[in-house]
């Protein structure tokens, strides 16, 4: 296990006051938060940022860690001191809001003696709700999908020791699911404590980036490449939808930029959304000398197109 | 004959038609009826009923109201400062939804 500096993490001198921490802090959980930040490292930023304030926006913890730090440097292996979980109690009371999964071992080694506490101490007969983010493909919204899902638990020992067990879930993923939206498994949370019901566990949904398709709440987007001998003329076409394909049909003259709908080819649901192909008129390069003449020909036929002509005036 | 899909657990969408209670609602976010109430009145949260303990809020309120606490506790906001930041995250969700119809990512 690495040591963390936590001062480096937030920026700050050793010698720094509580009130420099906290704005610090403030500073870049601003920058980071994965809610106003969508950039892949973000959360990660954002939950090494938040560990470090839990430390070091504490004075009790921050003395503790003060006490360990001053023999290590940040990265350097680290074993904790014997006897480090006997000189310190801590009130415990920032295990409650359930995100103790989203802290480091080093954190948990140091300061997880105090999750007994909190646990124990409230005794709530229901089991709390558990959240899990989870990302599936947009064809799983088509046809629905089972999935393996793996969630990291925070446990109490008999010790009052934190760990995060992994706990492997089989989910059937529903049919005409949309990205932010949650699913609910019933009693999937929480074991109760004692005999009420277990709480749940709800998944967030994201979908993965789709290589063609493009998702907008319900409706689905994808573009569609012609030829300018079929945007002109009119043409059927075979369009890639996330369940399969469809014949579509082109009117004649049709622009780059146009959609075509096919109505209810979207996310499936009630009401199901919207397929939009979105046509892109595609010129080939002319290399071969009847490929020239093709051009050359074309530009005899169409003597008055003035695409420019707006810039004339 | 035994089901083969029967180990795996049933998930349901919790869209429209899902109705919290002010209590589900408060289990699901790991929050308290205080601060739920707090983001009622500041318009966050738009529950149908008159009163708290009639309150329904629909299925997506939960990802809005887990949102708002998260910025609320993480960014030590006012409840009005959570308000206006969720007004500005939707708006530019809502662009975010007009670049992708337009299909720049």
């Amino acid at each position: 296990m690495e040591f963390k500096d936590y001062y480096a993490t937030l920026g700050v001198q050793r010698t720094a006051t509580q009130d420099e921490i906290k704005h610090a802090y403030r500073r870049l959980a601003r920058k980071f938060h994965p809610d106003l930040n969508k950039q892949a490292d973000a959360e990660a930023q954002f939950k090494d940022v938040g560990e470090a304030y839990k430390v070091l926006g504490d004075p009790e913890k921050r003395a503790a860690y003060d006490d360990v730090g001053q023999r290590y440097r940040s990265g350097q292996e680290f074993n904790p001191p014997p006897g480090w979980d006997g000189g310190f109690e801590f009130s415990g009371r920032d295990f409650g809001r359930g995100d103790a999964a989203d802290l480091s071992e080093f954190f948990r080694t140091l300061f997880g003696r105090g999750a007994g506490a909190a646990t124990s101490g409230a005794s709530h007969r229901t089991g709390g709700d558990h959240h899990a983010k989870v990302s599936i493909e947009l064809e799983d919204a088509y046809r629905g999908a089972r999935r393996t899902i793996s969630l990291r638990v925070p446990a109490v020992d008999a010790q009052g020791q934190l760990h995060l067990q992994d706990r492997q879930l089989e989910v059937n993923i529903p049919k005409g699911v949309r990205a932010g939206q949650h699913l609910r498994l019933l009693g999937q949370g929480e074991p109760a404590n004692g005999n009420g019901p277990a709480g749940d566990l709800y998944l967030e949904i994201a979908f993965r980036d789709h290589p063609h398709f493009r998702v907008d709440g319900r409706d689905v987007y994808v573009d569609l490449p012609l030829t300018p001998w079929e945007a002109a003329l009119g043409a059927t076409v075979s369009a890639p939808v996330p369940d399969g394909a469809v014949q579509l049909s082109v009117p004649p003259g049709s622009p780059t930029g146009r959609k075509l709908r096919l109505k209810g080819k979207g996310i499936p649901g009630k009401p199901p959304g919207d397929l939009y192909a979105v046509l892109m008129v595609t010129a080939p390069a002319a290399e071969t000398e009847p490929q020239k003449d093709a051009y050359a020909a074309l530009a005899r036929s169409f003597a008055g197109f003035h695409p420019r002509k707006a810039w004339e005036e | 004959m035994p089901n083969p899909d029967s180990m795996a657990s049933e998930a349901t969408i919790v869209d429209e038609q899902v109705l919290f209670t002010l209590a589900d609602l408060c289990r699901a976010c790991n929050a308290s009826g205080a601060q739920l109430i707090v983001l009622v009145e500041e318009g966050v949260l738009e529950p149908v009923g008159s009163a708290p303990e009639n309150w329904r809020f629909p299925g997506p309120s939960l990802a809005r109201a887990r949102a708002a606490l998260r910025l609320w506790q993480d960014l030590d906001l006012s409840a009005a400062g959570t308000a206006l930041v969720l007004d500005l995250l939707d708006q530019i969700e809502d662009l975010r939804s007009r670049l992708r119809r337009a299909g720049i990512r």
